[in-house]
């Protein structure tokens, strides 16, 4: 009882503040104007939200209270401005990906491949210090990405990860603290549905946003790593080595043959089994199969060479096709547009312009995918099968895989030294690959390929298509769910309660979201109408901020504003107040978009409303108590902190993607 | 009375549900209009507009479906901590306020803005024109839904009032289902109560 009441406590402050907040303003006002009436209501809608109403409603309601103030009393305008506000949203082109990817977030969740998924990365991973730690941080990155549903994300793991890491010595803080943090990763790496929203609120085209989205959300995940492989290294007791038995993957009994009567290395074991004594007692489509599998990699790498030599030897062809494609497409494209109802039709010009009038630039967008995704493809495998390297290396491995990928295209036009170096580092590495392939990383591998693999390719061909510029997001959002469809059918688990339960949670999660912009389409119309934006703006102007100054307060203000209200709320109703005030600071929306979305993930690990340890909470054995999930979020929130930081000294984190693909 | 507070709980889900098969639609239809548009050459001007219109029909008749299952988002600092009879008091309260004035207005606005679009037979701006009016009845149609919805609702208050407890819902598919989810990767309940001894041991440590 008496915990309730602190609780309500808290909620009461907030909204005494905020009353007490409006009461000094509107007394120390010379005179009451239409302004202040505006601010009234914003005050007085945050009171209404936290009173429990259905939110939605509620900003109906006060919008259409204070538009018809506005309006002198006139029910025919107030009436007219409603459902004009209701029909923007309804046809609204940028808010149309917002099911799309909600469903694709459910059918890939209901392919359940996140045990497999889970299971195989901490295998892979067993000799990197805080290994489970780390796996789990992993899986969650790609499956929150993936799904996008927290709740879901951190209930799945705290079932999987939290016994293991509770079996392997773990600390409970950290535990805890791993997996509520990895969950709200799919808040900010792209496809996320609070980038839509936010780019359909403050007019930022979703393309740029999720190509800035991009590396923060990586170098938030890769802090993240650190920290845990940091904390490892320095107090091994909090997160001990994984045992040999856990570390331990059984062979299937033919294969093992094989290892034991030839050798343990993969490639050239198979390759003697299939014509050695082995092969009388292992039948040879294994051997074959195995092979198969084991050459992938190869396969690969081949494939990814020759297309690079390809485009490197013969690229004006390329650009000569490549532009003359994009440029039938932006016609379409065009002449789809409604600049009457469909206001959001910016984000396609961007990427169709660009292809007009930079052919060579677009070449590259358009070829670089597959040198792309082999960069990001092969550094996984080769860094999850290598165990023996030290951590230092693994994280090392990746930026050297990427300048393979990335090293092969300047040189295109001469076809010269930059695609031979990055052949032969290439090389080198599937060589090493092969060296170190033993049977047992063969069958991990295995196990990456049916999990791992499937997933990445999904989220990098749907991003990908998005960030260069070859599909709008509604489109791309459209195939991901075609492959969350295709996922659950290749996982056996696209059964009609599947399909029906992901179709019915689509609608509702929509209906949830969309019915909150109708809601605060008309509340927005009522405070400018009332002028309450002149108001904010003359004040903070006369604040007479600096930028630095105006961002710390804005990121501040949009951190306290997380406890009372929910991520949506947030954007949709303080957003188009602090959008405008943004040019008088020279701050562009997408860099101040990309902080905002830093900022509300935040609000996901602050106590004592962070959802996701309610979440854990309610999978986790009951000794597990709340205090010690928040205090094993708490580092990670400073993590965050520090991230937001690291983003405003270093803009270019965020913004060096869409500048160069994009300007 | 219960039984006609399920009956329109059920209308409204039913309604909800149709509709909410069109993100399938949506879904193969746009995967179709890529595949025609980046493999066959052959975009179909109408497609963005028709895909839009599914997009606004499917979220506006889910509205009363979400409604009748508590899943529009609300504010949940104080909410959740309030005894049953003070959020119904307030629900109540601000079901008055906010929610029957807005809902009436906008099936009101609704209908007589569709009825203008279906006088001039209105088109989209296209060159294939697609008929505009159809799409404009779906928001007096949402509206009447939430309307009727929300009536049940406020039903549900004073009954809550009376008794002190909140009337039963019919069970819906939910975001977060632990219990689905423990089934799906396997675990059960005895397990989660075994790891207890890790979690003793290390807190004694």
């Amino acid at each position: 009882m008496i915990r309730i009441r602190k609780e309500l406590w808290f909620g009461f402050i907030i909204m005494g503040l905020i009353i007490a907040g409006t009461a000094v303003m509107l007394i120390s006002a010379d005179t009451i104007t239409r302004g202040h009436l505006g601010l009234m209501m914003l005050a007085l809608v945050v009171v209404a939200i936290m009173l429990g109403f259905p939110t939605a409603f509620t900003l109906m309601g006060m919008g259409m209270l204070f538009t018809w103030i506005a309006y002198d009393e006139s029910i025919t305008k107030t009436l007219d401005l409603m459902v004009q506000s209701a029909f923007k949203v309804m046809s609204n082109d940028v808010l149309i990906s917002i099911p799309l990817f909600v469903f694709m977030g459910y059918l890939v969740e209901r392919a359940n491949l996140i045990e497999k998924l889970f299971r195989s990365l901490h295998l892979a991973m067993a000799r990197v210090p805080g290994s489970l730690a780390v796996a789990t941080l992993f899986t969650c990155a790609v499956f929150a990405t993936a799904t996008g549903i927290v709740g879901a994300v951190v209930t799945l793991m705290g079932l999987l990860a939290l016994p293991q890491m509770l079996k392997g010595g773990y600390d409970i803080r950290l535990s805890a603290g791993v997996i509520t943090a990895g969950g709200c990763l799919g808040i900010l790496i792209p496809p996320s549905v609070l980038l839509i929203v936010y780019g359909a609120t403050a007019g930022v085209s979703v393309v740029q946003l999720y190509a800035g989205a991009f590396f923060p959300g990586i170098m938030l995940a890769g802090l993240y790593i650190l920290y845990v492989i940091v904390v490892a290294k320095l107090k091994p007791s909090l997160a001990p080595p994984l045992s040999a038995e856990a570390r331990f993957v059984p062979l299937p009994p033919l294969t093992q043959r094989i290892a034991d009567t030839v050798s343990n290395r993969a490639l050239p074991a198979l390759l003697a089994a299939l014509k050695g004594p082995a092969n009388q007692q292992v039948p040879t489509g294994h051997i074959l199969r195995q092979l198969g599998i084991t050459l992938l990699p190869a396969l690969f790498f081949v494939l990814v060479a020759g297309f690079a030599y390809r485009s490197a030897t013969a690229p004006l062809d390329e650009v000569v096709v490549s532009s003359s494609g994009d440029g039938s497409l932006s016609v379409p494209g065009g002449g789809l547009e409604e600049p009457a109802r469909t206001g959001g039709g910016l984000q396609e010009p961007p990427a169709a312009t660009g292809g007009l009038q930079e052919p060579p630039a677009t070449t590259g967008g358009l070829q670089e995918p597959p040198t792309e995704s082999g960069g990001l493809k092969e550094p996984p495998a080769a860094e999850a099968l290598q165990k023996d390297a030290a951590p230092a290396g693994q994280l090392g491995e990746p930026p050297s895989a990427a300048a393979t990928g990335s090293a092969a295209e300047p040189a295109r036009v001469p076809a010269g030294k930059g695609y031979w170096i990055g052949l032969a580092l290439g090389g080198v590495a599937m060589v090493a690959f092969y060296g170190m392939l033993s049977f047992q990383r063969l069958e991990v591998f295995k196990m990456l390929l049916t999990s791992f693999f499937p997933l990445m390719i999904l989220i990098l061909a749907v991003l990908g298509s998005i960030v260069f510029g070859l599909a709008t997001p509604t489109e791309a959002a459209a195939v991901g769910a075609s492959g969350g469809f295709l996922l659950a059918a290749a996982y056996r688990q696209l059964t009609m309660s599947v399909v029906k339960e992901s179709v019915f949670l689509t609608a509702k999660t929509s209906a949830m979201v969309c019915w909150l912009f109708v809601g605060s389409a008309i509340f927005s119309a009522a405070f400018a109408l009332l002028g309450g934006q002149e108001l904010v703006e003359k004040w903070v102007l006369g604040m007479n901020l600096s930028k630095t100054e105006f961002l710390v307060l804005s990121q501040v203000i949009i951190f306290v504003l997380g406890w009372p209200l929910e991520w949506t709320e947030i954007i949709v109703i303080f957003m188009p107040i602090f959008i405008p005030l943004l040019d008088n600071f020279g701050v562009d929306p997408l860099f101040f978009g990309l902080l905002v979305a830093l900022n509300l993930q935040t609000a996901f690990l602050s106590p004592p409303v962070a959802m996701a340890a309610f979440y854990l909470k309610g999978v986790a054995p009951k000794h597990v108590t709340l205090n010690q999930i928040f205090s094993g979020m708490l580092p990670f929130m400073g993590i965050q902190v520090l991230a937001i930081v690291l983003l405003y000294m270093f803009p270019a984190i965020g913004m060096w993607l869409p500048q160069v693909l994009y300007k | 009375m219960q039984r006609l507070l399920l009956a329109v709980d059920r209308l409204s889900t039913w309604i909800g549900q149709v509709f909410a098969w069109a993100i399938v639609l949506l879904t193969v239809m746009i995967t179709g209009e890529v595949f025609s548009r980046y493999v066959l050459n052959e975009p179909h001007d109408w497609a963005l507009n028709l895909q839009i219109m599914f997009y606004g029909t499917l979220f506006m008749m889910a509205g009363a479906y979400t409604l009748s299952k508590n899943g529009h988002v609300r504010g949940d600092v104080l909410y959740g901590f309030f005894r049953p009879r003070t959020q119904a008091t307030l629900d109540l309260l601000l079901y008055f306020i906010f929610f029957l004035p807005g809902i009436i207005a906008l099936t009101y606005a609704g209908w007589t803005y569709a009825q203008e679009s279906l006088a001039i037979r209105e088109k989209t701006f296209s060159a294939t024109p697609l008929p505009l009016y159809p799409f404009k009845f779906i928001i007096p149609m949402a509206g009447f839904m939430l309307l009727l919805q929300g009536v049940v609702e406020i039903v549900r208050c004073v009954s809550c009032i009376r008794t002190g407890d909140w009337p039963s819902r019919e069970p819906d598919v939910e975001e977060v289902d632990v219990e689905k989810l423990k089934q799906m990767v396997h675990v059960k309940d005895e397990d989660i109560a075994a790891l207890d001894q890790y979690v003793v041991k290390e807190v004694t440590k």
